[in-house]
């Protein structure tokens, strides 16, 4: 049976956050009484998270994923509830358990600015205890998995986004981390090294078993890594399961344009019970549930004259969209 | 355990910096240059004849003057300033996240620019022998290694007085300001404007309490040969050090637990 690595149960994260009112007077009353509130960020949330699971954290801009992943790599401190990860409370920030995680963050980079990676990674190597050889002999695997053999040399200033990216990606992997927090690994990056990064991604969970937490607002990242996705809304967990099975149960039916022989028969086909999106001469598009999808293809194809079909699914971000903007979704 | 530390984390973290220094060579030969302050001093002093009033020649006075550079080019800490940045940047955020303190990171940017640094304070001191040919000494060996130990000690007790005063930044975020304020002490009572031996009796017994005479005026008497008391000045080095380390670790251990990773 595969073991929990993360145990989270009733987390809750709250700031203090000070407000000023605009102009002259609001500055002036701000400066001699602050005004702070208390706003709970995270709201009592509870799961698991097996080893070697992919799980995408889903939700608005200030949602709270972030907040989730800073508290599970012990970064912040939690306010209540507990969070056990690979067995240690993650803010203690033990050495053993820093030296089986890592969190990378799209927007954040801890590679040297003026120096090529390659110092970056034997100081990274150094800090975790790697010795010279071994730490040559992961540079040389990650950067050929990584495709940046030859940017190795080059200062980072120098390189482009993407190959930063990636230079950062190797930097936070160097000590083989079974366990990895990435806060929108690919922002910013464009269509083929966001792929890229993806594979790798994929490569290192099947030939390490890591356990993967990531946040992305790009519903690519999410759909091709993760399994399992948790949504949070307004700092709580709105859903917690399969991916296929949310989109399933949030876009129950199929779009399908029938491109008709003639303008009458695609009257015909409107009058004949089905609900119609909209209809343009010979052209109509339909809506049928997943359910019935194979007997009412049937139907039109034996019982109308019909020249073309196609079969629409929903876009995905237009499904999660919905997930972002609700509160709670009973599946 | 320490020593593989200082083998191998600290080792490279500063063949790290070194590098990274070196890609700042004319930055750096400025900030050099930029420490003349304690020549300007001389020049006032002696100009005014003020020596006389605290008897000492006006040869020691430039020498102590020279040390006083010295001791301030190895010594100059910033950590405040880096650390502040970081925080409020959420650059701290990697580093909190891996398995050594971030200010080891700090630590070794410093001595690695001290290194750097180091030819060029040799330059400005050439220049001065040159306008001060008279001054020139050769400082006895032991008293040479021993403010070394000094100014080394001296860098320690700044790193550590502004470290504290960095960690403020999880409270207050804009700690510098702090750091402004311990600056008019230091400025003033350290040595480096005019030596302590120069104040009133009864305000030099409260400033030898404190750390400010340690920074500089301690380890530039010391290297200059004026006369010194060298055990009284380097236990209470040490002394400050003992006090101040826990302080930073409590600090330290407190502010983390504050810490929101703003702007990552």
């Amino acid at each position: 049976m595969v073991q929990n690595i993360i145990d989270v149960k009733n987390l809750s994260k709250s700031f203090d956050i000070s407000s000023k009112e605009p102009g002259l007077k609001g500055t002036i009353k701000h400066f001699f009484r602050r005004q702070t509130k208390s706003l709970k960020v995270i709201k009592d949330i509870s799961f698991e998270i097996k080893e070697g699971e992919i799980v995408g954290f889903l939700g608005a801009n200030g949602a709270g994923k972030t907040t989730i992943l800073k508290m599970l790599c012990g970064l912040i401190y939690p306010s209540e509830g507990s969070i056990l990860v690979s067995g240690y409370l993650p803010f203690r920030r033990k050495e053993n358990f820093l030296k089986n995680i890592t969190l990378i963050m799209g927007q954040k980079q801890q590679l040297i600015w003026d120096l090529p990676p390659i110092e970056s990674f034997y100081l990274n190597a150094s800090i975790y205890d790697l010795d010279k050889f071994e730490a040559k002999k992961r540079i040389k695997k990650l950067s050929e998995m990584l495709e940046i053999d030859e940017e190795l040399y080059i200062p980072v200033r120098k390189l482009s986004l993407g190959q930063r990216m990636k230079s950062e990606l190797l930097a936070a992997l160097i000590h083989e981390p079974n366990i990895l927090f990435l806060d929108e690994p690919t922002l910013g990056l464009d269509i083929n090294a966001q792929r890229n990064l993806r594979k790798f991604l994929q490569k290192y969970n099947k030939e390490t078993n890591a356990t993967i937490c990531l946040t992305s607002h790009y519903m690519k990242d999410i759909t091709s890594l993760c399994k399992r996705v948790i949504c949070v809304h307004q700092g709580a967990i709105s859903y917690d399961g399969k991916l296929d099975l949310l989109l399933k149960k949030l876009s129950p039916v199929k779009e399908i344009l029938i491109v008709c022989r003639s303008e009458d028969d695609a009257i015909k086909l409107g009058n004949s019970g089905f609900t119609v999106k909209n209809k343009i001469k010979n052209e109509i598009t339909i809506k049928i549930e997943n359910k019935s999808i194979t007997s009412s293809l049937k139907t039109i194809l034996n019982n109308f004259d019909i020249l073309d079909l196609f079969i629409n699914e929903p876009p995905i971000d237009e499904i999660i969209g919905k997930v972002l903007i609700k509160k709670d979704y009973d599946i | 355990m320490i020593s593989n530390l200082i083998n191998s984390k600290i080792f490279t973290l500063l063949k790290v910096q070194y590098s990274n220094m070196l890609e700042y060579r004319v930055e750096i030969a400025l900030w050099a240059i930029s420490g003349i302050i304690p020549f300007f001093m001389l020049n006032i002093w002696t100009n005014n004849n003020l020596n006389e009033s605290i008897n000492i020649s006006d040869v020691m006075l430039s020498r102590y003057f020279l040390c006083a550079f010295f001791v301030r080019q190895f010594s100059v800490v910033w950590v405040v300033f880096s650390f502040e940045e970081d925080s409020l940047l959420g650059k701290v955020s990697p580093y909190l996240i891996q398995p050594l303190n971030p200010f080891f990171r700090y630590f070794a940017q410093h001595l690695a620019e001290q290194i750097t640094r180091f030819p060029f304070a040799l330059i400005i001191a050439f220049f001065f022998f040159i306008f001060n040919p008279e001054s020139i000494w050769i400082p006895n060996l032991s008293l040479l290694l021993l403010s070394i130990v000094s100014t080394f000690l001296s860098f320690l007790i700044q790193f550590l007085i502004q470290s504290i005063v960095a960690c403020l930044c999880f409270w207050t975020e804009k700690a510098s300001s702090i750091e402004r304020l311990l600056f008019i002490p230091t400025l003033f009572l350290s040595g480096l404007l005019a030596p302590v031996v120069s104040f009133p009796a009864y305000v030099k017994s409260w400033i030898y309490l404190t750390p400010f005479p340690y920074l500089i005026d301690f380890p530039a008497n010391l290297l200059s040969g004026n006369e010194t008391n060298i055990s009284g000045g380097l236990s209470m080095q040490i002394l400050w050090i003992f006090i101040l380390f826990p302080l930073f670790k409590k600090i330290w251990s407190e502010g983390t637990k504050k810490y929101t990773a703003m702007g990552s």
